[in-house]
């Protein structure tokens, strides 16, 4: 039970070949004009790719090896787009009556209340559209995605023309539909903090090609790719080389002066390009004991901070590096208990396993295995 | 007061009216929908009755529709009268006159419409007709109602094509634009000027009843 998707396309670009989980809110994150919304188009049958296959719980909505092809219309789906679509000339009630053109005509108003109800705008129903603020515009257009019992809601950028206050709401409310309705949701986004609270799954997009795909900790955790690291924002991208003494577990990767343990898996020995996420750069105090548990450790000094809200970042140079800035994130609070001052010296902790290593691009994340 | 010409000119506008409308309906929609590459060929022949004098366009329907050519011999042998210096003549010219005012008022209301409406509809469950029923004809009435005074006012007023194709026969093809010029040709100046302050009335207010009620009709069908 899940929706797969195989897409290829030129014009808007399109390359890529992934299953989403059924059930849950897969994310869709990538940069804008990466060819996000035309998935999230490709999926409703609203774009027609040179290539292309969708399957929804196994039933065939595109296929162009064998000419198959379900009209928007007749595909079980609620769509939410990114400025709403919603029909000015017609009230909220009348817009969600839209999508339930299938029940007898005395039954759509009750119906379509009971829907807008359950999205709280229940009192705004004989409004229109242009009577109604941004975050309730977007309720409405949720109750008319939902109002046609669809299996798969497609929300394109649903939250970018509404407030922060209101956006917050917002998220809120579609983690309680979702868990209400248990709809699989497929949310087009470039904010990854959105992505990251609302989404179980998460998909790296860039270029219309599938960077990642996967549960969205794990993602956000470990992307596979100095592109994937890129989109998640991980600032800390550097060139090393990774080597071995020769005994089996013994690799490790060079770093201008410094030799960092890395993680076994990773065997072949040469140049790299490796990446760690700025809260896992940990500082070593000077007055806690050196013991095991605090591995690769890396002289620096500090170039400036920054208070951030609750966040505290600093930049480091790494000694004997001094073209390289090692960007590290503390909590805010930090700073009171432990005075930092630019040109001071600190010592910082790379753990192995947070180290990211990336060999060239992740051209095969969108191909489907052979 | 010449109210023979007067009737004769309400009853071509109307009757263009009744007639081009519901052509044009279905033709703004495709030029307003289209990607083909044939769409600027169709545009500019559509427009063409705006740029070319109307002698020019007069002269082409008069050797088009004439006894001479093929389809105004078929017209009079079904028929029994010619096209030309006819009613039904001055219908067909007004017709393809005014193609451009009818059409390209009623195609930017549907290109005004946005793309993610167009296809809420879809998401919604429509079908074509649905679709074009409940949300394209409802956001597009007030440039339906826009092209339909322009073509009424314009066909009232309209000269030059009319003595090309129609000639002057009182009652049958003399239209009040021709009568005014009769009149003032006959140098009964009196008679001209109440024609024509009568004209100008009746455009004057078909056009800014109809521009009030199109603003309207506009605020309340905007894009959100």
């Amino acid at each position: 039970m899940s929706l797969e998707l195989e897409l290829r396309n030129q014009g808007p670009d399109l390359d890529l070949c992934t299953t989403l989980p059924a059930g849950s809110i897969t994310a869709l994150l990538g940069p804008s004009g990466c060819g996000k919304t035309s998935i999230l188009r490709a999926i409703a049958g609203l774009l027609h790719p040179v290539r292309a296959t969708i399957r929804m719980h196994g039933e065939v909505w595109s296929d162009s090896d064998t000419r198959r092809f379900i009209p928007t219309r007749h595909r079980p789906i609620g769509f939410v787009p990114q400025q709403y679509g919603l029909f000015p000339h017609l009230t909220a009630l009348g817009n969600v009556m839209m999508s339930l053109r299938q029940l007898p005509a005395t039954q759509r108003p009750a119906r379509a209340q009971a829907f807008l109800d359950q999205v709280h705008i229940g009192e705004l129903a004989d409004r229109y559209p242009r009577a109604l603020s941004g975050g309730q515009r977007q309720r409405l257009a949720l109750a008319r995605a939902i109002a046609r019992e669809p299996q798969l809601l497609l929300l394109d950028e649903p939250f970018s023309a509404v407030d922060r206050t209101t956006k917050r709401l917002l998220y809120v409310e579609i983690k309680r539909l979702h868990e209400q309705l248990g709809l699989t949701t497929v949310l087009v986004t470039h904010d990854l903090d959105e992505a990251a609270q609302l989404a179980s799954h998460l998909c790296l997009i860039d270029r219309g090609r599938l960077l990642q795909a996967g549960p969205t900790r794990e993602v956000l955790a470990r992307p596979c790719c100095e592109s994937a690291a890129r989109l998640l924002d991980i600032p800390n991208i550097f060139e090393g080389r990774l080597a071995s003494t020769g005994v089996p577990g013994s690799q490790f990767l060079e770093w201008g002066p410094h030799r960092l343990k890395v993680d076994e898996r990773f065997t072949a020995v040469g140049p790299v390009r490796w990446g760690i996420q700025p809260g896992n750069v940990l500082m070593v105090r000077d007055d806690k004991p050196w013991g095991d548990h605090l591995e690769n450790p890396v002289a620096c000094r500090i170039v400036e901070h920054v208070e951030l809200g609750a966040d505290l970042l600093v930049w480091l140079t790494p000694d004997g590096l001094p073209e390289e800035t090692l960007q590290m994130r503390l909590p805010a609070r930090a700073l009171q208990r432990h005075p930092l001052q630019p040109g001071q010296k600190m010592t910082v902790c790379l753990r192995r396993n947070d180290l990211l290593l990336f060999r060239g691009d992740a051209p095969h994340a969108g191909r489907r295995p052979d | 007061m010449d109210w023979q010409s007067f009737s004769l000119s309400l009853q071509l506008a109307l009757v263009t009216l009744a007639l081009l409308l519901p052509l044009s309906i279905p033709a703004a929609y495709w030029l307003a929908t289209t990607r083909r590459g044939i769409k600027p060929w169709v545009e500019g022949l559509i427009a063409l009755p705006l740029v070319l004098p109307p002698t020019v366009i007069g002269f082409y329907l008069l050797i088009v529709l004439g006894r001479q050519s093929w389809l105004g011999q078929t017209y009079e042998q079904l028929f029994g009268q010619p096209l030309v210096f006819s009613f039904s003549g001055l219908v067909l010219a007004s017709i393809i006159f005014n193609i451009p005012f009818a059409v390209q008022p009623i195609q930017r209301a549907f290109e005004a419409i946005p793309l993610e409406v167009r296809e809420a509809g879809q998401c919604c469950g429509l079908g074509f007709w649905q679709r074009f029923l409940r949300i394209d004809l409802p956001l597009s009435w007030p440039g339906m109602l826009s092209a339909a005074v322009i073509t009424f006012a314009h066909t009232l007023g309209e000269f030059g094509v009319v003595l090309m194709v129609g000639g002057n026969i009182p009652g049958e093809t003399k239209t009040v634009a021709i009568s005014i010029y009769d009149r003032t040709q006959a140098f009964d100046l009196a008679g001209a000027n109440a024609m024509s302050l009568l004209l100008l009335a009746i455009s004057l207010t078909t056009i800014v009843v109809s521009y009030g009620m199109v603003g309207r009709m506009m605020n309340a069908r905007r894009p959100v």
